[in-house]
């Protein structure tokens, strides 16, 4: 099966039998839709939360918002209906914490880089529900960096970790 | 700030001696500690774009010791040490005398957070005299865990506005020992304004 590497930033739609993967995934969060159905799916590397702060929009892929957003269009272009879409996200860990301190998510030691991966999964959430698109698994936060993978042909999301080797999602 | 697709191969160059200059004053604070020769590689200063920054260390998912220090000051950036698992395990070995041979040990780990943490001292500092740009760094953070996660939140910081960032890389070698590491220093785009003005080559 061929495997598509989403690099950070990257987003990529497709309802060819593909593997999609987006490796080591630290504060970045992965998120895959799937169309069941139609057997269409697309995965985002995405990095910052929203694109409405930014005077510069650029690439879309690199936003949860617009990376989001232009999936749901890319799938609707290829067939899909928007309320057979299903979400699964994985990612937004925080990777450098100060020692001492406990954070929120229990992370020791408040989070160095803004409290982005937090933000990340918040703004995915965020999107998908203006887009009405249910979220029906969510493997987030922790200190630890992730790989997704995802199989077009069934829809299976795959995670693996050095500390907790692969599961499926 | 500059609308920067390039860097001329004169700026290109300066910012190379900007690494040779750091590297080559931390390396002698490294020399030091772990009383053995250290050997610098030429340094390399390059805009990457976001989803090439990985390669630089061998791929997303290869699993890395990674020692972050925030930069701030007249101009700020991130400063990371890299190091393959196995060359952690050895200098952290060399540091810290009992020899645990598994997984690293909270001692060792303050030990590696602690020399990243001199690195990136000296290579600000001979930066800092370069240059006459005060930089200072942060508390240092340790992680363990797979290159590309451990990288992509230093390019959040940067990275907010463009699709690449500058990089200037070394890699160190020390002697005796198969202990390899990258010493990478990610300067803000807003501050590369003026740090390639301090050096005389701004447009």
């Amino acid at each position: 099966m061929e495997v598509v590497n989403v690099g950070v930033a990257e987003y990529f739609v497709t309802h060819n039998p593909h593997m999609l993967a987006s490796y080591g995934l630290g504060s970045c969060v992965g998120v895959a839709l799937y169309d069941d159905k139609r057997k269409i799916g697309g995965l985002a590397h995405v990095m910052l939360p929203d694109s409405s702060s930014m005077t510069k929009k650029g690439n879309p892929g690199k936003f949860a918002d617009t990376a989001i957003k232009a999936m749901v269009e890319e799938m609707e272009r290829l067939g899909s209906k928007r309320w057979d879409i299903k979400a699964k996200i994985a990612g937004g860990a925080c990777m450098f914490t100060i020692p001492g301190a406990i954070n929120p998510r229990n992370v020791p030691g408040p989070c160095l880089g803004m409290q982005i991966g937090e933000r990340n999964i918040e703004a995915a959430k965020t999107a998908l529900t203006e887009l009405k698109i249910q979220l029906v698994a969510e493997d987030t936060g922790g200190s630890y960096g992730r790989t997704m993978r995802f199989d077009i042909s069934n829809g299976a999301v795959t995670i693996s970790s050095i500390k907790y080797g692969a599961r499926e999602l | 700030m500059v609308d920067r697709k390039g860097l001329s191969p004169l700026q290109l160059d300066a910012l190379r001696e900007v690494g040779n200059i750091g590297s080559g004053n931390a390396a002698v604070a490294l020399s030091t500690m772990v009383d053995k020769k250290v050997l610098l590689s030429v340094p390399r200063a390059s805009l990457v774009p976001l989803v090439k920054v990985s390669d630089l260390v061998g791929g997303a998912e290869t699993p890395v010791v990674g020692i972050y220090l925030h930069i701030s000051g007249d101009a700020s950036g991130s400063m990371l040490l890299l190091l393959a698992e196995t060359s952690a395990n050895e200098l952290a070995h060399l540091m810290v005398s009992e020899a645990s041979g598994g997984d690293l040990t909270t001692v060792e780990q303050s030990a590696l957070q602690e020399t990243g943490s001199i690195l990136a001292g000296s290579y600000l500092n001979a930066l800092s005299q370069m240059t006459g740009i005060l930089l200072r760094p942060s508390v240092p953070g340790f992680a363990m865990d797979m290159a590309g996660a451990i990288i992509d939140f230093i390019l959040v910081e940067i990275s907010q506005s463009e699709d690449y960032v500058l990089v200037i890389e070394t890699e160190f070698d020390i002697m005796e020992h198969v202990i390899r590491g990258h010493l990478i220093l990610f300067p803000d785009l807003g501050s590369l304004d003026i740090i390639l003005g301090r050096l005389g080559v701004s447009d």
